[in-house]
């Protein structure tokens, strides 16, 4: 009985003495990233609009439109060959381009460019609107883009739209195209294989979408039916790690290749270690507060302005964001056609003290902030509330989580929001039509730009951000964009501070990752391991 | 032949008194999930989160909003939309997760595996330490051995779980590389083997994948330590309390005065009447565990149901939320009722009471 117990005991200890250490290097045919991956919902294009999913579709389908992401003014077909704008600018005909075929093996034709348009205009999911906007609606839509050959199809909108609007907007990864014939032996009930493809697959990128467990893995194969260059991956995985300090030791353990959420302290931290290399991209998120008008003290044009005297930007973005942004005041992102890159706000406490008491405020007043209570964002809060009070501005924050936070906002509830806005394609209307359009300040209104949400009504500026959108002379639509900045950043209820960079932290053998303007074009397509 | 139930009067009455107890705890249990589920439902409906935000996000259209808010049924008063969440549930139908896409009950299928697997082994670990641990602080109560034991449960019980993970990761994972970092297994065994119960362990030993069972049992053992440690911690001290109780006793004093070994009458004869408690305390600190440990899972990447439940929740998922809720409550009732039935094996007053 002893005799025997020992040795189990004995098999036991060696068993985990001998577990082997977790040292292995990662396939040199895989790409491994560590990525919070409770993001996607979705992995259909029709309805992915978040970050994260959006790089997955990014390299996993393609697009009718595409633009070089080391300069965006570049704009190229992938899908499409060519295309001719009419005279009075409301069609556009596209040419598809021939021989190509989707990672089912199907060809590529003009049927399944209109299918995906129309498929999402019709399943009206969030991004719908992105192609909405030209007139389309799930009733009229199949009159509008209407195919015209085997090759080739209109899109008619219903009005002049500026082309390169029309084209970035086909850009989105809510205009990828879909494998119509596959998506449809899946269809059920009329829903355009929705079910089927939310957790599925049917396009015609370099990867394949093998297998998605939420909040644990998503694994993408090389497409051996891509029409152009062959990935040198076999596979690329993301792992879902949600905590910063556990893919950082995956990391310089080197069992990740890539960790995407890094903390700025653990950036930092890296910083010294020769294995592992950091790239950055400037993005296009903005860190903004929202002043709501219907607060009394923030609805004078002088507090406004006071309070953008208020916050210590260039502080803020040295020793809070260290690298994760810079200072941005404006609502066009540097890189945008007609963007301001002017930052004429800084800490200036006598000057915002003048204002205030010009406003009637001179002991100063004091007011909600509610704030995300995650990430940067109570850390910059707190340096925010720390100047503000050095000029008579008391600000009580209010934590909350993000999605709580935004329902309070859209609910025009609050009195300073602080949080992100994003543009959703790179064209300067997508920013302009929510920073400076609101035509309907009621309570009621259908559309809910940020304007409104402020209670802030832009009656001018909406007519303008509409003139805008429809100029199809680029050099003034972007001085109309630059006109539009300069008086939302003089007077508007937004106090912009910065613009986010994304910093990506990679195994130093790892080459060839790209991260582009917007997160569905960072791409692996390119990646080699050394 | 004198035992009453052999009387053919104890025989006739014998099987309905048995369905009558099992109708009557079939019946608090059903009203217990059914009270469970009320308050969960009640609690997500009243917490300010608009769950069609969760679905559509920030930018869709008027249309698409008021689409997503008649499909979720919110349109519908409160008692309806739960009267239909129960008529589902009864149908066996626990609804779709509009954050994973997927059905509610094949979520908790791939999740609640790994959250058991990592509660089991830890519950194990603390259980094998945590008792003996506490026999011998009752023994030599106020004495060294008694001070340490409590200072290893003191920090067992302060130290957030968080700081000791990552703590353990850099020492143990990335500092001595004795085991595997977070995750449940390396990606290179990932597709080694086939996933069918959730329960790695088993799935690899099973399929005699003993290359990606080590994996597995390496990725396992510093988050199970951890949980181990603190259900040790936890039980130790419960152990130690039950045992000075029950070593004060006369029955003890009697064993002693008889000159029965010491080691018996602490071993058998106290330890076997500290029992009886001890099993509910870890009965329910297990089901504590498998509500998953959303901290250790963080951590860890470790994709259990803490991890599921705390993301759903924070995005208003309330089908999720709901059925998460529902499995956990489940737990709690099946552990009550299994140290209900240890109880009398072990206690023969309460088995004749029955």
């Amino acid at each position: 009985m002893l005799h025997r117990s020992r040795f189990i005991a004995a098999a036991v200890a060696s068993f985990l003495l001998a577990a082997p250490a977790a040292q292995a290097e990662t396939p040199a045919d895989t790409l491994i990233q560590a990525y919070t991956l409770d993001e996607i919902i979705s992995l259909d294009p029709a309805e992915v609009f978040e970050f994260m999913p959006s790089e997955v579709i990014g390299n996993s389908y393609e697009t009718l439109i595409g633009y070089d992401p080391a300069d965006v003014t570049k704009v190229f077909g992938k899908v499409a060959e060519s295309w001719t704008v009419s005279e009075d600018g409301k069609t556009i005909s596209f040419t598809i381009r021939q021989g190509r075929q989707f990672a089912s093996g199907n060809p590529i034709t003009a049927d399944d460019v209109v299918f995906s348009l129309v498929r999402a205009v019709k399943l009206d999911k969030s991004p719908a609107f992105i192609l909405t906007q030209f007139g389309f609606t799930p009733d009229n839509v199949e009159a509008q883009i209407v195919k015209t050959g085997d090759y080739s199809f209109d899109l008619k909108m219903d009005n002049s739209y500026a082309p390169s609007l029309v084209l970035y907007c086909l850009t989105a990864t809510v205009a990828a195209v879909v494998d119509k014939k596959l998506a449809m032996e899946h269809e059920v009930n009329g829903d355009f294989g929705y079910e089927w493809l939310k957790t599925g697959y049917a396009g015609s990128g370099p990867f394949v979408i093998r297998e998605w467990r939420p909040n644990e893995v998503l694994v993408l194969e090389r497409n051996d039916n891509y029409s152009g260059d062959a990935p040198a991956l076999v596979r690329s995985i993301y792992r879902h790690v949600p905590e910063s300090a556990t893919q950082r030791l995956l990391l310089e353990q080197g069992d990740v290749d890539i960790a995407r959420n890094l903390s700025p302290e653990d950036l930092a931290a890296l910083a010294s270690n020769p294995d592992i290399a950091v790239q950055s991209g400037v993005k296009g998120s903005l860190y903004y507060m929202g002043l709501n008008q219907k607060n009394e003290n923030l609805a004078k044009p002088e507090v406004r302005e006071a309070m953008k005297y208020l916050v210590d930007y260039q502080a803020i973005a040295d020793t809070i964001l260290k690298g994760g942004a810079k200072v941005h005041q404006a609502f066009l992102p540097e890189g945008f056609l007609g963007a301001v890159n002017d930052t004429p706000y800084s800490l200036d406490v006598a000057k915002a003290k003048e204002l205030l008491a010009a406003a009637g405020l001179p002991d100063g007043f004091t007011v909600k902030m509610s704030v995300r209570n995650s990430g940067e964002f109570a850390a910059i809060a707190e340096a925010i509330q720390q100047t503000m009070a050095q000029g008579g501005v008391m600000l009580e924050l209010i934590p909350g989580d993000s999605s709580q936070n935004l329902t309070e906002y859209r609910a025009r509830q609050h009195d300073i929001f602080f949080g992100q806005w994003g543009p959703d394609y790179q064209d300067p209307h997508t920013n302009a039509d929510t920073f400076a359009r609101n035509t309907d300040n009621s309570d009621e209104a259908a559309s809910k730009p940020l304007a409104w949400r402020n209670s802030w009504p832009a009656e001018e500026l909406s007519k303008e951000t509409a003139a805008a959108m429809l100029e199809r002379d680029a050099d003034k639509r972007a001085a109309m964009y630059t006109e539009l900045q300069k008086k939302v950043m003089a007077d508007g209820p937004f106090i912009i501070m910065f613009q986010q960079t994304e910093n990506v932290a990679l195994r130093a053998n790892v080459k060839g990752f790209v991260v582009g303007p917007s997160f569905n074009d960072n791409s692996f397509i390119g990646v080699t391991k050394e | 032949m004198t035992l009453s139930s052999e009387t053919p009067e104890g025989r006739g009455s014998a099987l309905p008194a048995f369905l009558w107890k099992a109708a009557k705890i079939a019946a608090s249990v059903a009203l217990t999930l059914l009270g469970l589920l009320l308050v969960t439902f009640l609690i997500g409906r009243v917490v300010p989160v608009d769950p069609v935000l969760s679905v559509v996000g920030d930018r869709a259209s008027k249309s698409t909003y008021d689409r997503v808010f008649l499909e979720l049924g919110l349109d519908k008063p409160l008692w309806q939309q739960f009267w239909i969440y129960l008529k589902n549930v009864l149908s066996g139908d626990l609804g779709e997760s509009f954050l994973t896409k997927r059905p509610i009950a094949e979520d908790l299928i791939r999740v609640f595996p790994a959250t058991l697997e990592l509660a089991t082994v830890g519950l194990l670990i603390g259980t094998v330490l945590g008792i003996p641990l506490g026999v011998l602080a009752a023994v030599k109560q106020g004495k060294l051995a008694d001070q340490v034991v409590r200072v290893i449960g003191l920090v067992g019980y302060s130290a957030p779980i968080f700081w000791l993970g990552l703590l353990g990761l850099l020492v143990f994972y990335a500092r001595l590389g004795w085991v595997a970092g977070p995750g449940r297994v390396d990606i290179t065994y990932e597709y080694d083997f086939t996933v069918k119960t959730g329960i790695m362990l088993w799935d690899t030993a099973t399929q005699g994948r003993w290359e990606a069972f080590r994996n597995v049992v390496s990725h396992l053992i510093l988050p199970a330590m951890l949980l181990g440690y603190f259900s040790m911690a936890y039980i130790s001290r419960m152990t130690r309390s039950f045992m000075l109780q029950e070593l004060a006793q006369e029955y003890i004093t009697a064993a002693r005065v008889k000159g029965v070994p010491e080691g018996r009458v602490i071993w058998v004869h106290a330890l076997k009447n500290a029992a009886v408690p001890l099993v509910t305390v870890v009965a329910l600190f297990y089901a504590n565990l498998l509500e998953g440990s959303v901290l250790t899972e963080t951590v860890f990447a470790w994709p259990g149901l803490g991890m599921y439940l705390t993301n759903s929740l924070q995005n208003a998922d309330m089908n999720a939320v709901l059925g998460g809720t529902l499995l956990i409550g489940l737990c709690f009732v099946g552990l009550n009722l299994f140290s209900d039935l240890l109880y009398s094996l072990l206690d023969p007053r309460v088995r004749r009471r029955r």
